[in-house]
Formats: C-alpha cells, sequence, structure tokens
C-alpha cells in the first residue's frame, strides 16, 4: 500500500485545498506515496469549505460558484491512492537528516475530525517511526487525554506546503464587540455550519473577497445593507495587461457584481466603518468616507444600523512552517510575505516545495495550477526523471501561473491598506485582542520608550504575545510600530514561530529524538 | 430567494439535539461546531477576557485567533469554531483564562 503508515512518504502535503491536493493527485499518478495532512476534517481547504455530511446539504454548489471543479479534483484525490489525515494540526517541520523530513502534527478534537468517520486516526495511529502517545486504542502512554490532543510524527521525503492564507485584520473602534466577525469567517461560518452571524450584516475592508462574501451571506437570507471597500476599483485598471489576460476573473467580479445588483447591495468604495456601536455587541456602526492614503474624511460618517458586521483586509499568506525552516520570503505589494518559489514551486529549501497562497494570495485556480506543477517536481526530483519537468504539460501549466500570478499581484496592490487607517483608532482601542493591548499603549511604546518594530513593541506591551500569537494583531503593531520611524511604513517582519499551534508541553516531551539531533 | 443558509442548500440534516449553554437548551444540528450551534441560537458571545472581563464569541471562524474559547464540559480554553456539538454538551461561559476554580 502506498504510504503504508509504518513506511516514510515520498512527499506529505500540508493543506487539503485545491492546491495540496493537486499536489497529491499529480504526485501520486507519478508514483510517489503520498499523504495529505489538514487540520479540517474534510478536504476543500477555506475557499471550498462545505457543511459536513450530517447537514445533508443537498446543493453545496449553491455556496459556491466553482463546485463542479472542486469535485471534479476532488474525486481524482480520492482515488489517486494518496492518503488524506485528517483533523491533523501541523505545528512544526523539522529536517531529520539530509533526505528526510519530518511533520509534527496534533491529531484532537477540536480539528473537528474525530468520530467523523473518515478513519484519519486509524491511518495516522502509528505512523512512521512511532513517536506517538497514543496506542490507537484511545489509551496513553505520555499521559495525555488522547481524545483531546494525540502527537503524531510522519516522515517525509519531500514536503509541499499547501497552507494557505489567513485573513488579514486591521483593528478600529469597537472591532472586538460580539457581532463583528472577519469577512472570512462569516464566510466559513456560513459554508462549513450553515449560520449566519446576524440578520443585518455589513461587510467591509478592503479586497475581493468582500464581494463574495456579501453576495453568500445575502443568498443565504442576510440583509446585507452595504459593502464598504476602503480602496478605489481603479487600481485593477492601471494594469490592464493583467485584466486582459484573465478575462476569468473578469467574469468572477460580474458574477459577484449581479449578486450585489440582485440583492440591491450597495458598494460604496473608499469608505470604512471606523466605528462600532453597543455595549456587550454590535448595534450600529459608522461608515466613513476616506481619501486617498486611507484617512477618514472629518463629517463624513454615516451610521448604519445592523446586528454584524463581517471585515477583513485582505488576506496573508501562512509561512509560518516554511520560514521556521528558513524559507526566503518576499514581501507581497500589498505588504504581507509570501515564500520565494523558483519556476516549478520549490522553495529557497531545496527539498521543500509550495504552492498555492503559502506563495502569494491569488484564488484557486491559481493554487490549483501550482499545485500540479509542484507534484511533478517532486516527482522528477525523487524519482530522478528530470525529463518530466521539460513536457509540454509543465510548460502550459507554467505559462498559466506565471499570467493568473501577474493578475494577483495587480489585484492585491489595488487594495494595499493606506497608511491613514492607524488614524482610526483611539487610545483606547484594543489592538492586540488576546492580551487586551490598546492603541494608547501601543503609541507610547513607540514615542516614549522608542519602540521601532513590533519585536520591541511586543516585548514592552504583550501585544502579540497572546494565544494567536500575533495573528489578528500582527499587521497593525508593525504598522503602528513603523511610524515612528522616518520611512513612515515598514512591512512587518515575515512570520517565525517555532511552533505554529499551541503544543502541550507533553506532547514535546514525549517526541523521539531524531538521528540528527540527538 | 432562500431565507435561511439551510434553504440556500436544500439541507435535510440529520436528527437535531440539545446541548446546553449556561445552563439554557439549545438545539444543534449534527456537523455544527459548538460556535455554529452558538450562532443559530443567536448566541455571539460566550467568554469573557482575563483583564477587562470583556464579551468575545467567534471572530476568524477558522481556528486562528482563539477568540471564541469556551469551557465545554467542564474542560475550558476549547475553540468553539472548531470543536464539534454533541448530544448534551454543557457549553459554559468562560471566563478569564478560564481556571479560576483552580486557583492558579
Amino acid at each position: 500500500m502506498p504510504g503504508s503508515p509504518s513506511e516514510p512518504y515520498d512527499l506529505v502535503v500540508i493543506g487539503a485545498g485545491p492546491a495540496g491536493l493537486a499536489g497529491a493527485v499529480t504526485a501520486a499518478r507519478l508514483g510517489l506515496s503520498v499523504a495529505v495532512v489538514d487540520a479540517a476534517a474534510q478536504t476543500g481547504g477555506q475557499y471550498f469549505r462545505h457543511p459536513a455530511p450530517g447537514l445533508g446539504a443537498a446543493r453545496p454548489q449553491a455556496l459556491h460558484h466553482d463546485w463542479p471543479a472542486f469535485a471534479e479534483l476532488r474525486g481524482r484525490f480520492e482515488a489517486s491512492g494518496a492518503a488524506h489525515l485528517a483533523g491533523h494540526h501541523v505545528w512544526a517541520v523539522t529536517r531529520q537528516d539530509e533526505e528526510m523530513w519530518s511533520v509534527h502534527a496534533l491529531v484532537g478534537e477540536d480539528s473537528g475530525a474525530v468520530g467523523s468517520g473518515t478513519g484519519s486516526a486509524e491511518v495516522s495511529g502509528s505512523p512512521s517511526g512511532g513517536g506517538t502517545g497514543s496506542d490507537g486504542e484511545g489509551r496513553t502512554h505520555e499521559g495525555f487525554s488522547a481524545e483531546r490532543e494525540r502527537p503524531v510524527r510522519l516522515q517525509a521525503r519531500a514536503v509541499l506546503f499547501a497552507t494557505g492564507a489567513g485573513e488579514r485584520h486591521l483593528p478600529f473602534p469597537g472591532w472586538t464587540l460580539p457581532g463583528v466577525v472577519g469577512a472570512g469567517g462569516a464566510q466559513a461560518m456560513l459554508k462549513s455550519g450553515l449560520v449566519l452571524p446576524g440578520q443585518r450584516v455589513v461587510v467591509a475592508g478592503s479586497g475581493p473577497l468582500l464581494l463574495a462574501v456579501a453576495s453568500s451571506l445575502a443568498a443565504a437570507g442576510a440583509h446585507v445593507p452595504e459593502v464598504a471597500e476602503a480602496s478605489g476599483y481603479l487600481g485593477y485598471a492601471r494594469r490592464p495587461r493583467a485584466l486582459a489576460a484573465n478575462p476569468h476573473k473578469l467574469l468572477e467580479a460580474a458574477v459577484h457584481g449581479t449578486a450585489l445588483l440582485r440583492h440591491r447591495i450597495p458598494l460604496r468604495t473608499r469608505s470604512a466603518v471606523t466605528a462600532v456601536h453597543g455595549t456587550d455587541r454590535v448595534e450600529a456602526v459608522t461608515v466613513s468616507r476616506l481619501d486617498r492614503d486611507w484617512r477618514a474624511l472629518p463629517g463624513t460618517g454615516r451610521r448604519i444600523a445592523c446586528d454584524a458586521l463581517a471585515v477583513g483586509h485582505g488576506l496573508a499568506p501562512q509561512t509560518e512552517l516554511a520560514t521556521g525552516l528558513g524559507c526566503a520570503t518576499r514581501r507581497t505589494p500589498d505588504g504581507t510575505h509570501a515564500l520565494v518559489l523558483d519556476g516549478l514551486q520549490e522553495t529557497s529549501v531545496p527539498g521543500l516545495w509550495a504552492a498555492g497562497e503559502t506563495g502569494g494570495t491569488g484564488g484557486w485556480q491559481l493554487a490549483r495550477t501550482e499545485g500540479e506543477l509542484a507534484g511533478i517536481a517532486v516527482a522528477a526530483r525523487l524519482r530522478a526523471l528530470p525529463a518530466l519537468t521539460r513536457s509540454r504539460r509543465v510548460r502550459d501549466l507554467a505559462r498559466r501561473r506565471d499570467r493568473m500570478r501577474a493578475f494577483a499581484e495587480a489585484m492585491v496592490a489595488a487594495h494595499a491598506p493606506g497608511p491613514g487607517w492607524t488614524a482610526w483608532l483611539d487610545d483606547d482601542t484594543d489592538v492586540c485582542r488576546c492580551e487586551e493591548v490598546t492603541a494608547g499603549s501601543i503609541r507610547d511604546a513607540v514615542t516614549a520608550l522608542g519602540a521601532r518594530d513590533a519585536r520591541t513593541v511586543k516585548l514592552l506591551t504583550r501585544a502579540g504575545m497572546g494565544w494567536c500569537q500575533g495573528r489578528m494583531c500582527g499587521a497593525a503593531v508593525a504598522c503602528l510600530a513603523a511610524s515612528g520611524t522616518a520611512q513612515g511604513t515598514v512591512p512587518p517582519s515575515a512570520d517565525r514561530r517555532p511552533l505554529a499551534v499551541p503544543v502541550p508541553l507533553g506532547a514535546l516531551a514525549a517526541l523521539p529524538e531524531e538521528p540528527g539531533h540527538a | 430567494m432562500a431565507r435561511t443558509p439551510a434553504d440556500l442548500v436544500r439541507a435535510e440534516p440529520d436528527p437535531p439535539f440539545e446541548i446546553t449553554f449556561d445552563g439554557r437548551t439549545v438545539t444543534a444540528l449534527p456537523g455544527q461546531s459548538v460556535a455554529a450551534a452558538l450562532w443559530a441560537a443567536g448566541i455571539l458571545a460566550w467568554r469573557t477576557t482575563r483583564h477587562g472581563g470583556r464579551p468575545r464569541g467567534a471572530f476568524c471562524g477558522i481556528g486562528q485567533c482563539y477568540d471564541c474559547l469556551a469551557t465545554v464540559n467542564g474542560e475550558p480554553n476549547r475553540r468553539a469554531c472548531l470543536v464539534p456539538a454533541r448530544p448534551g454538551d454543557a457549553i459554559t461561559t468562560q471566563e478569564g483564562h478560564g481556571h479560576a476554580g483552580l486557583a492558579v
């Protein structure tokens, strides 16, 4: 059996979205043993998140106009022989020796996969070289709550990072009130749980995701009084070639635009929610007009009654597993960091590949294309068949990737946050949600104590030191820290976290010593 | 136009079941997370913060922000947006770090 748990895998793919599935299907077809690990119970990643079987959704495509393409990819994956290890939260990838990587994961109930009938617990119960805390029967050796969290280590000759992106958030007064949810978060809860955060949901922030979120919330029965987009859409017009080369993106925009019209949802550009009102939950928001630099124009605030706000400011690639291994990153046009990749999707560290949003946000079609390219490249390397990468198929895929990547870069540039957003904050606004660190404390750290970067601010104020490890506030803290420097804005530093998810000390203690690190 | 998310995807769920939130009965559907079941009941907050005692609930919806931590069957710090709801689950508002009973 390919990828039998007692043997190292040729390829471990991290992430079961379009990039990961395409990479796995391709590598398996070319003869590699492949496992796809993912935190969720089902394949699809964030974009193709869909209801659990128990919800009995007869028409999941109603929430995904690209559903047939995903169903086709999923079908090929299920027939590919690649293993699907659901409910695996990968917290680190380490180098075992010159030819082998270790992929460390926690399997547990927070994954949503326990008892879901995927059989993943059985598949992963005794992977490659031992080191688990459980005997697969639910009993524990190391004092873990077996039902809750169980460490697993997989061995891989190559790793494909298909870890996608997270939503980027910028704070504003009131953004911690219940009822304020991530735009992507509202979409995820709707797609997986068939629920809405409220009846009247304002959608705000920046980026093309907002249109998709507004149209699906409205289709699902919410009233969306308004979409407030902080940028204009003129940015696209400055890159006519990228637009002309990507007609499918124009079609997508037309689909969402038509949906907004049908639901009579006004789209206000150069506008942002600059305050949320309510004591224990959202009761209304203030939408203000912005200038070109995202400064709120005085006197333009309009109060809109609503019971929820879905807000997000674009996507940030999830690169922490790769950067932990030294993979180089580049700054994207909207100030996030993405992995630097070669023409065949390999990172700057040989043996580690990446596909999809980890190399810069660009949508699921780009992700699928990059996944296939990476799958071919990994097979060519491991099977010592370099000719595989010189095929016509590879040339076609590379051309398609370059075309879509050019559009993606133009798109994110059009939605790059302007420096003026920091003026939305009053001193009492919590910037770090976990540690409840206010904008005032961060400004003090910058102006009175001389902090010039996010790390110094963190050491002085605890901003970014909580449960989420700065995932929610990192971009904002970096911008506030940079406000004390001459250049005004510096990019947030690329994520470097030794552990990508919180790990119980018991799980670390139970790790076997690795040969190269004894 | 669909009236509810379930109408939109023509959902025919398996039979619903009951959980409790701070003692109040809440109906959940098989396959929903704890957070989804609470949202469906109009409940948006199930945690108070450690310093300000402010209410919080689900924010990122995908397990990254840890704002949705809840006490599930007596165990604190569970991510409600990931934990599947199960029949009879007792969800309680998590106060602070959730370990007040342990005096740590």
